[in-house]
């Protein structure tokens, strides 16, 4: 069985020639609509990558949803749905790059910080409230710290939620990494 | 004159340009209160701390309401490349700024034109934007953390959200992500690389480095660098060569954050407290 999905695989790839676009890239605003994004498309099953959009989108702080192009119709009607509806859709040949995902965690005893990139997220573990927002350079930061520091996490608003930049974005992945080891 | 520019947190606050004033309660620019926060409040109050000790005059403020929907950026990179050259600027810090290459590189075209250049310090989005416009020699001092200097040191991110895996690993190898930063000239002159042990760097050399006093808790409070540009921004203006002025606010950050004998839970506000007394004896024993 398994040869035959293998055989079946590779009769794809030949028949694909090298410049054919198969994947198309989906444009927003702004980097934490992605986010929405990712988890609505990803909960319906398309096979999608978080990636940064090609240079002539690029304004130093922004992310795109890649996607199959074949899917791309059902995609943005969905999408229109929920009124998540793309800036744009542009049909790509060359990879993007996939935001870092890997996080380094610090245990102060009583406390525990996680840094994803640049965003530090630190907990007071016995009350899971947050204590210290550090690091990142987007202007949303000071204002997604006044909004967190002092409130638990289950209480505190969902940086991916109101924040709209990159280190928003990663300070959502600090989070949940923090989620994950102390709970909400 | 300083001037000090960047995005705080106050939604559609309006441009707002202006003398900066500090007591313990806050910052004011040009009248307006604003109270003390990470970011630009932060690295605004460290830099009025060290005009004060050096007896020069105070900074003036440029300073917009920006949640991150980049309207109070957009209205500081304009101004900016509008009217730079007419407000007879000495050095400029930018700090807090949603990340914008094409409205960045107007500002950097219009201080191209100046007959004196501004001595320019970035830190945070300012920084990010300078690196992935590829200005970054164009600038005078960076102040990265240990995330932001593996993204100078990684050529292809623009963000440092977008540092590849291999080099985030590096990081235990701060003197080689220096060096690649270096090399694929993502650094300016002079950065002050802040971390467990801070580095002092010049023309892509570490020229110094600091690690005492050692105070663990602070590297989670949040402001602790903005104090850093800060300070390297106000003894820069006052005529500290860029280096001296490292390695002075290296030294009195860390004497602060011991002063204060803080917890990973303490806010920056409580180690601000001890700058000017800690700036003192940083500055006397250099």
């Amino acid at each position: 069985m398994f040869g035959w999905f293998r055989k079946k695989e590779k009769e794809q790839k030949k028949t694909q020639k090298p410049d054919e676009v198969t994947r198309g890239l989906l444009i927003f605003a702004h980097p934490t609509t992605v986010i929405a994004v990712e988890d609505l498309l990803r909960d319906e099953g398309y096979t999608i990558r978080v990636v940064s959009p090609p240079p002539s989108y690029r304004t130093g702080c922004d992310l795109s949803v890649e996607i199959p192009m074949e899917s791309e119709a059902e995609i943005t009607a969905l999408l229109n749905s929920v009124n998540m509806t793309p800036m744009d859709v542009v049909p790509i040949t060359a990879q993007g790059m996939e935001p870092l995902h890997f996080v380094r965690e610090k245990d102060f005893g009583d406390y525990l910080m996680v840094r994803a990139a640049n965003m530090k997220m630190t907990v007071e573990k016995s009350t899971g409230k947050i204590v210290n927002i550090s690091g990142g350079g987007c202007p949303d930061v000071p204002y997604l710290a006044t909004s967190m520091l002092g409130k638990t996490l289950a209480e505190a608003p969902d940086p991916g939620e109101v924040g709209f930049s990159l280190c928003a974005y990663s300070l959502n992945t600090a989070r949940e990494e923090i989620i994950k080891s102390v709970g909400v | 004159m300083l001037l000090l520019a960047g995005s705080v947190p106050i939604d559609k606050m309006p441009l707002t340009i202006g003398p900066i004033d500090y007591s313990p309660d806050g910052i004011t620019v040009d009248g307006h209160p604003l109270p003390i926060n990470r970011g630009n409040e932060a690295m605004m109050t460290a830099a009025c701390i060290a005009c004060d000790y050096f007896g020069v005059e105070r900074p003036v403020g440029m300073v917009a309401g920006d949640i991150g929907t980049r309207q109070g950026s957009e209205a500081i990179y304009n101004h900016l490349a509008k009217h730079l050259p007419e407000m007879g600027v000495d050095v400029m810090t930018l700090h807090y700024v949603m990340p914008d290459i094409k409205l960045n590189n107007k500002v950097v075209e219009t201080i191209k034109k100046m007959k004196n250049k501004p001595v320019l310090i970035a830190d945070a989005g300012s920084m990010y934007v300078a690196k992935a416009g590829g200005h970054a020699e164009f600038y005078d001092i960076f102040t990265p953390d240990l995330g932001e200097v593996a993204f100078l040191a990684d050529e292809k991110a623009d963000h440092p959200s977008f540092t590849r895996g291999f080099i985030f690993h590096m990081e235990s190898d701060t003197p080689e992500l220096i060096r690649r930063a270096y090399e694929a000239g993502n650094a300016p002159p002079t950065m002050f690389v802040k971390g467990k042990t801070d580095y002092v760097c010049h023309n892509g050399k570490i020229v110094h480095t600091i690690d005492s006093p050692s105070v663990e808790t602070m590297e989670p409070i949040g402001g602790t660098g903005d104090l850093i540009t800060g300070m390297i921004s106000g003894m820069v203006f006052a005529g500290k060569n860029h280096i001296e002025a490292c390695l002075i606010a290296g030294r009195a950050n860390r004497l602060a954050g011991e002063l204060s004998n803080p917890t990973p839970a303490t806010q920056i506000d409580s180690i601000i407290k001890f700058l000017p007394e800690a700036l003192a004896k940083a500055a006397s024993s250099v």
